[in-house]
């Protein structure tokens, strides 16, 4: 009698045991898809080819590093194999999104080989729904272009700048948050 | 009684069954919920965290110029020794490498460091790598991951691992891969890449290193002496 009683308390003990450690592993689990979750939340998907995405070389991509316009640009480099570079993404994709009808350009430029466009820039952009434009910077000797982007460049990415006609700010480090992006670009815009 | 008391276990084991998988409902949702609150809830404190960050990456870019003296070190090489400058004999020089295993413009000047080490090692310059990632940051750039990559391609160099992460921010390294080329006298005489072109070796049309020890080998100082490249940013510890 006492023994069959033990069993159902014990029987108890290991649900409530189970439940608990399933809970654990459920949130690991989470927190490691957390990217993938984010990616998913909008429901339509690209669907772009390669030549959709437009190739500079350094020439024609320094224009694009300054305007006399009243708008406010966000260039930011990265490439699809640069992990704190993807790990930000979804910081300007957000911020992209808030200030769509806003005059503000977030321009992501990949430092991914022309080689790469097909098998892995188009497949990053379509499975992520990816909506900021992406261009491709394709220039040899990047001694020779690094310091006309900004002489404080080492050469690592992520970098981000960020500008408004005169005001402009040079970023060499990861962002960690939506807020971080509006904060810094507002400190820029006060300048 | 008997019946009775397996009844209660019965039922017990059903309705936990049935908490189980409501309880993974609701974690899910629960976990939904708290990815979305992550997006646009961001607390301050997280700015300051990354001025601090932003501080120190400031100070790691201040390490050596050119002309400046290096330090020696002694770091644990792939085959388990310990390596430092001072152990390497007949050496005019030394071709400091900070570089990796899962960065891919690392992994696309293997091949040229180790020409670069057979062609010079035996003129007295040898390639000596060091690994100066966090392998907590970045996967794959862990001390074991390091002897699997040197053993599949057969490095003919050392490849040390900086453990601590101690020696990079010392060289004031930023990114994989970056060179140090240092003197007998372990004056810095170069800084930056390997040559100017990391996508394609037969395109390159200007070998900066190899240029550096050609001018030192003939007494002069090189030129360049500094330059740039696209790399992958070396991943320091969180703090």
């Amino acid at each position: 009698m006492k023994y069959l009683f033990s069993i159902s308390m014990l029987s108890f003990l290991l649900i409530f045991t189970a439940c608990s450690g399933q809970q654990k592993s459920i949130d690991e689990k989470q927190t490691a898809e957390q990217p993938k979750q984010t990616e998913a939340t909008s429901s339509d998907t690209k669907n772009i080819t390669a030549t959709d995405i437009p190739v500079y070389n350094f020439e024609r991509f320094q224009k694009l590093l300054s305007s006399d316009s009243d708008t406010t640009f966000i260039i930011n480099f990265w490439a699809t194999w640069c992990k704190p570079c993807v790990e930000e993404l979804p910081y300007f994709e957000a911020y992209h999104e808030k200030h769509k009808n806003e005059k503000v350009k977030v321009l992501l430029v990949s430092m991914d080989f022309p080689k790469q466009i097909e098998k892995k820039v188009v497949p990053f952009i379509n499975n992520r729904n990816l909506q900021p434009e992406v261009i491709i910077l394709d220039e040899p000797d990047p001694n020779s272009w690094i310091d006309k982007v900004d002489p404080e460049w080492s050469g690592a990415i992520p970098i981000t700048i960020i500008f408004k006609q005169d005001k402009r700010g040079f970023f060499e480090r990861s962002f960690e948050s939506l807020e971080d992006v509006e904060t810094t670009v507002a400190g820029v815009l006060s300048r | 009684m008997k019946k009775l008391i397996f009844a209660i276990s019965l039922i017990a084991l059903l309705v936990g069954g049935f908490m189980l998988g409501k309880n993974a409902a609701t974690t899910d949702k629960a976990a939904t919920a708290e990815m979305t609150n992550q997006k646009i809830n961001e607390s301050p404190a997280k700015a300051d965290k990354n001025d601090a960050a932003k501080a120190v990456a400031v100070a790691d870019l201040t390490g050596y110029k050119v002309g400046d003296k290096a330090s020696d070190f002694s770091l644990k090489n792939v085959d388990g020794s310990m390596v430092s400058l001072a152990g390497m004999e007949d050496a005019k020089g030394y071709i400091i490498t900070f570089t990796c295993n899962h960065c891919p413009y690392s992994v696309m000047y293997e091949d040229r460091l180790i020409a670069l080490h057979n062609a010079y090692a035996p003129k007295g310059y040898p390639v000596v790598a060091i690994n100066p990632n966090d392998p907590e940051v970045q996967a794959g750039d862990g001390f074991d991951e390091m002897v699997v990559r040197a053993k599949e391609k057969e490095f003919p160099f050392v490849y040390l691992f900086d453990d601590g992460q101690k020696v990079y921010p010392e060289y004031g390294a930023t990114r994989t891969p970056h060179v140090f080329l240092l003197d007998k006298e372990l004056t810095v005489q170069y800084i930056g890449a390997i040559d100017d072109n990391a996508r394609a070796a037969e395109d390159v049309t200007t070998n900066y290193v190899v240029n550096a020890i050609k001018a030192l080998e003939s007494g002069a100082q090189p030129d360049p002496n500094f330059t740039k490249a696209i790399g992958c940013s070396i991943k320091a510890k969180k703090g």
